[in-house]
């Protein structure tokens, strides 16, 4: 049957099972949207194109299909940058769509020309430059298959203008990926099984790091099964958070540069480390040279790529994390390890007092109290937080206590500031069920509010709380701990939220006391719409423990004793 | 040390790119690349000769294989092999000095293949060390002009490396599309 370029692109969308796209119009993109009317696919205008890709991140992270990003040809497609390279760093499966200038005049600087394929050459798992109509099925096809396998990641399809308005005839059955040097699905030869099963036998104080990989394999039972086989504690990166349900007695928390203490002494103290999709980002293993000085190491990953890169390690199981561990659970043996837990129980007793949670209400908001309200008030629910990046996102991860995978979604690799609200909105288009909720800084949230309208176009109840300290939070407390504090550019001038929400016909709030902060929550919660709150919190507290960046993991800035900050207070 | 590889890849538009981009990136040196044509037209074969210790050798071969125009990848630095790199020196040969330089060609078994009045052109195969040593001796008559290839390199007996597509596993893993739920939450 003969079709349109255009018709070939929607018709395919439909047949990879894609039911929204997030996308800009443009000249180049054109004739796609003049196709769209015939299609079931519900398109989601944007206000910016970055928001699109973190709308189409945040849909994937949410659901584990394909996020559809869909922009025009130059300044279109470069707005997509920045959500292509949060995607690729966090391995979210994207396909974006740009339309290009004809193939005629590529090359001659046209009107909106971009060499989208070079620019994104590296922040993409792959790409394609269509020029024929013919061709598109089956890169399209490609597209799928190589963003949603193996390691999953952003692929980029730039489409000509005259390859979407020329016809050919279009077989989807003829037009098969063709893809001979692609290998996503590797496994672990049985020597690794045998040296990885070695490892875990002979420890004596284990520990498993879970990461990320869990989620995107879907082997949450099988970590668990894992940990309750063997008693060995758990520990999570910040994207692992979810995978592993807060309550489980043997989940100790988050490691890292803002980790537990405890966790992070655990982790320093081991003599085995059991890494689980997870790949040893400077974040979480702070100086390498000291790291886990008398661990070895087993590593589970399925990206070959990633084995040796900053960690070396005694045994790699390269394959998909679910089908590795589904193999190794049969042939593990109960290990005693309860003489190292209760040694890690004894690490935990010094930071209970320092928790800010035992700081008795003062009338002062800090943020930490927010969002553990925020948590009491919701748990129990199917809620997902999205957040932002910077101290606020530090603060959900240690005071958000996630039960179920998925509740949380957060720009983790590439830290983009701006990612929460969009990715939002793709989360609750992914999930409508869902409570959605953005925690969000005053300065990450002026990056992306434009977004709000979309939002409100969408007609999608998100509730937005923003932390609001009137600051750029964590770049003024590097400031404060590692540049004299002095405030360089830091203070930051806000609008007031309240009016902006009521502008787009968003109910607000204003918060500036803890015992304010519950009814703020139980109203939006009531609410039949999307509601923005301000937290107004203690403008220069600081996010602790912190590994400085250099230092080694046990080498933590912890916070004062907060009763005696408080007795300094008054 | 100096280790060799020789990939091969699809013979597709922006692949050489994609190659030399990844070098880039993981911030590896690049010391020779060469790329052609081979005995399929649907394949080209590239011989790159990159510094690297064995750890960073290897995670060049697994980041190569992440390209997915890539086919295969041989780091061939501890085979048996032939490698060859081909030179063309533009030399001054006044005609006092002519019968020397000629002599050194001989000896060299290089070739002549242009004659100028106050020059020639010496066109050279061989290791990387001969050509050098090539070189070294002319270089006192004067050097005007030199263009290296860089090396190809092949592995010596019977096994040979080519790349064999394995189409049929992917059919059956395509046909999965995106119409499940996703994962259970």
């Amino acid at each position: 049957m003969m079709k349109t370029g255009a018709e070939i692109l929607w018709e395919c969308l439909e047949r990879e099972g894609v039911k929204h796209v997030f996308g800009y119009p443009g000249g180049a993109i054109l004739p796609a949207y003049d196709a769209l009317r015939h299609s079931k696919i519900h398109h989601i205008l944007v206000r910016h194109e970055q928001g699109a890709t973190h709308m189409a991140d945040g849909y994937a992270r949410a659901s584990g299909r394909v996020g559809v990003a869909v922009a025009t040809s130059g300044p279109g497609a470069t707005n997509m940058v920045t959500g292509i390279a949060t995607a690729m760093m966090d391995s979210s499966p994207l396909v974006c769509i740009t339309g290009q200038v004809g193939s005629k005049v590529i090359g001659s600087d046209a009107f909106q020309e971009t060499d989208i394929t070079g620019v994104t050459l590296p922040i993409t798992k792959h790409n394609y430059l269509v020029t024929h109509a013919s061709e598109l099925a089956r890169t399209l096809r490609e597209a799928f298959y190589v963003a949603r396998s193996g390691r999953p990641g952003p692929v980029l399809v730039d489409i000509t203008k005259d390859a979407q308005q020329s016809s050919c005839e279009f077989d989807w059955e003829a037009a098969k990926p063709q893809l001979p040097g692609y290998r996503p699905d590797l496994s672990p030869t049985p020597q690794d099984y045998s040296q990885a099963l070695k490892l875990i036998q002979e420890a004596k104080r284990p520990v498993i790091l879970a990461g990320h990989g869990i989620l995107l394999s879907g082997a949450m039972a099988e970590v668990r099964e894992l940990a309750d086989r063997t008693g060995i504690p758990v520990t999570l990166t910040l994207l692992g958070l979810g995978a592993f349900p807060a309550s489980h007695p043997l989940n100790l928390g988050m490691m890292g540069m803002h980790g537990e203490a405890w966790v992070n002494h655990t982790i320093q103290d081991a003599d085995l480390l059991i890494a689980l999709g997870m790949r040893f980002d400077d974040r979480v293993t702070g100086n390498l040279k000291t790291y886990a000085p008398k661990a070895r190491k087993i590593q589970v990953e399925i990206d070959p790529t990633e084995i040796n890169k900053n960690v070396k390690v005694d045994v790699a199981l390269i394959g998909d994390l679910r089908e590795v561990l589904r193999e190794l659970l049969p042939r593990l043996q109960a290990t005693d390890c309860s003489e190292w837990r209760s040694y890690i129980d004894g690490l935990k007793g010094d930071a209970a007092v320092r928790d800010i949670q035992n700081l008795p209400d003062s009338g002062h908001l800090y943020a930490a109290h927010v969002i553990n309200d925020l948590w009491k008030e919701t748990r129990g629910g199917d809620t997902v937080v999205v957040t932002d990046v910077g101290q606020h996102q530090m603060w959900e991860a240690q005071y958000f206590k996630h039960e179920l995978p998925h509740s949380l979604i957060t720009s983790g690799g590439l830290g983009t500031m701006g990612f929460a609200l969009p990715a939002a909105i793709g989360v609750k288009v992914a999930r409508p069920e869902a409570e959605v909720w953005v925690v969000v800084g005053d300065g990450g949230f002026q990056m992306t509010m434009a977004e709000l309208a979309t939002l409100v176009q969408e007609k999608l109840k998100i509730h937005i709380a923003i932390i609001n300290n009137g600051y750029l939070g964590m770049v003024r407390q590097w400031q404060e701990f590692f540049y004299d504090r002095n405030y360089q550019s830091t203070p930051l001038l806000s609008p007031n939220f309240s009016k902006l929400a009521d502008a787009y016909g968003i109910r607000s709030a204003v918060v500036t006391e803890r015992a304010q902060v519950v009814p703020a929550v139980q109203s939006a919660r009531r609410h039949e719409g999307p509601m923005l709150i301000d937290f107004q919190v203690e403008q220069e507290d600081s996010v602790y423990p912190m590994v400085a960046a250099g230092a080694a993991l046990h080498e933590m800035i912890r916070r004062p004793n907060p009763l005696v900050e408080t007795a300094e207070d008054e | 040390m100096l280790k060799t590889f020789v990939v091969h890849v699809e013979n597709k538009p922006g692949v050489l790119t994609r190659v030399a981009s990844l070098f880039r990136r993981r911030a590896f040196n690049i010391d020779s690349l060469t790329v052609g044509r081979t005995e399929k037209p649907e394949v080209s074969r590239m011989t790159i000769t990159v510094e690297a210790d064995q750890d960073q050798a290897r995670r060049i071969e697994a980041s190569l294989y992440k390209l997915v125009n890539v086919l295969l990848v041989e780091d061939i630095t501890e085979e048996p092999a032939i490698t060859r790199d081909l030179a063309m020196i533009k030399v001054a040969a006044q005609h006092d000095q002519r019968s020397h330089v000629l002599q050194l060609v001989n000896i060299f078994r290089a070739r002549v293949v242009d004659v100028a009045p106050e020059s020639l052109i010496i066109e050279i195969t061989g290791g990387e060390d001969k050509i050098d040593g090539l070189l070294e001796v002319l270089r006192p008559f004067g050097l005007l002009e030199m263009v290296r290839t860089g090396i190809v390199a092949m592995r010596r007996g019977n096994k040979s490396s080519t790349a064999t597509p394995a189409t049929e596993e992917l059919d059956e893993v395509t046909a999965e599309t995106n119409n499940d739920e996703g994962q259970s939450v």
